[in-house]
């Protein structure tokens, strides 16, 4: 179950800003939920406490049913998709995607076919050997999500995943959202939650 | 920007200049030591009598051979120890906001100014009194003390350069905050810790100060310090050719370092080029 539910959510920065005031928002499972908002409203601050980056000052955060919040982000099972991408430039493509999972101990061979597969669905099967450097935009914006959907997590987080892309690979991307939930038939319960900007 | 002959003869005329400064006197100490110690105030570039003579008499002199291991063994520890702490202080201080985080800083900027030289005399009293005189850590010590400010400069401005975002990324990939260091921080910050490793190097390579007021023995002291106590054929010779000999082979590591690293430190001095 990868139910998340915000409960009398607050963030208070210890300067004193109040960045995210009593937030109540339940995402059911597999659903696909879009925050929309002005610049500087919280969003990001929103996201950041449902991955574990950021501290919750008050309120419950729960993922599963379980309380979270103070869960760190490894033990939380989510992927982030970040605004610029956060790829690990010292690391090709394919050790990019497979970094988590060899955190993980899983074994090579599976590493591999989970790779593969992500990378087929991304259309990243050219790149797999490449550096970050010499991709394009979309291209990074792809292993972003590549790194994300190998895990298959409970939940996807993507902050404005597509506002730094052109226009023709946001065309593309949105539909591979939801392919990525589609397509990751071991666990269905993925809730992608994306943050656009008006 | 294309440049006119004119021009380009400009440049070529001042590099050859600032070339023939710089080389011209390692080049005549290259040339003494290969002197034969008869010719040696004869007063040319090239050397009439070529002799390895002056080389065979310095490794002969257990002086020489001693201060070198202590050189190497003493630059060497002073390095490692240098870079990690100083590693460890920079990342703390590109990556966290800590009480005393700006006393922290302008002590070491206040430490990295002192002159070597005024604790000579005080050091020298308390190293006799606590027993590290003429020892290898009595002279690691005031080594790492004053090649930490060094090392932290340098390596807080390279991990500055390297986005937060990136321990984000491998946090939520599941990595221990050890496991982000280790794994995608350090070969990301790697020419920054080789720059950092050559300078703190170098610096204990080359220096003479400490050398020369913390030793007496063969135990400890380093080739600088040695030289000065290089004696010649008789007690009214100089050993001029000796002197030479030594410290062409003192430069000879320091040159090495410099051409295998010539593009790391090139890219340590230039570090905005990273982009996350």
């Amino acid at each position: 179950m990868a139910e998340i539910v915000l409960d009398h959510v607050t963030k208070r920065f210890p300067d004193g800003a109040l960045a995210v005031k009593d937030v109540n928002l339940t995402i059911a499972d597999g659903e696909f939920v879009i925050l929309v908002g002005p610049s500087g409203c919280g969003k990001s601050t929103t996201l950041n406490m449902i991955a574990g980056l950021e501290d919750i000052s008050d309120g419950q955060l729960r993922i599963g049913g379980e309380v979270a919040n103070d869960k760190t982000p490894r033990d939380r099972d989510i992927g982030m998709v970040f605004q610029n991408y956060a790829l690990y430039p010292h690391m090709t493509v394919r050790e990019n995607m497979a970094f988590s999972l060899k955190l993980a101990k899983e074994n090579p061979e599976k590493i591999k076919e989970r790779v593969d597969w992500a990378a087929d669905i991304l259309d990243l099967t050219p790149h797999l050997d490449r550096k970050p450097s010499q991709l394009s935009g979309g291209q990074r914006q792809r292993v972003a999500m590549g790194r994300v959907i190998v895990r298959t997590p409970n939940a996807f987080l993507m902050d404005e995943p597509l506002s730094t892309s052109t226009p023709s690979c946001a065309c593309r991307c949105a539909p591979r959202c939801r392919g990525c939930r589609s397509g990751s038939a071991r666990r269905p319960s993925t809730s992608p939650t994306i943050r656009w900007r008006r | 920007m294309r440049s006119t002959p004119r021009q380009k003869l400009g440049w070529g005329v001042a590099n050859v200049v600032v070339l023939v400064i710089a080389a011209v006197p390692v080049l005549w100490l290259v040339s003494l030591s290969f002197k034969d110690p008869s010719t040696l105030t004869d007063g040319s570039f090239y050397p009439k009598k070529w002799t390895f003579e002056n080389y065979r008499g310095i490794f002969d002199q257990s002086i020489f051979t001693h201060a070198l291991v202590n050189s190497i063994g003493i630059a060497i520890i002073a390095t490692v120890f240098g870079v990690v702490f100083g590693a460890m202080a920079a990342y703390a201080i590109a990556r966290l906001d800590f009480g005393g985080k700006q006393l922290l800083i302008a002590s070491a900027l206040l430490i990295a100014m002192f002159p070597p030289i005024a604790l000579v005399n005080p050091m020298f009293n308390l190293w006799r009194q606590i027993g590290l005189f003429d020892t290898w850590p009595g002279l690691i010590i005031p080594y790492m003390t004053f090649s930490l400010p060094l090392a932290i400069y340098t390596l807080s401005a390279f991990f500055r350069e390297i986005p937060w975002d990136l321990e984000r990324a491998a946090a939520l990939d599941g990595a221990t905050p050890l496991q982000a260091f280790r794994r995608v921080i350090v070969p990301l910050a790697a020419p920054g810790v080789f720059t950092t490793a050559i300078l703190v190097f170098l610096y204990c390579w080359s220096d003479f100060v400490f050398a020369i007021s913390l030793t007496s023995t063969n135990n400890a002291r380093t080739v600088p310090a040695a030289i000065a106590f290089f004696t010649g054929a008789s007690q009214f010779q100089q050993p001029t050719g000796s002197i030479a000999a030594a410290a062409v082979i003192i430069t000879i590591p320091v040159a090495v370092v410099v051409l295998l690293f010539q593009r790391r430190i090139v890219a340590g001095l230039t570090a905005g080029a990273v982009k996350g």
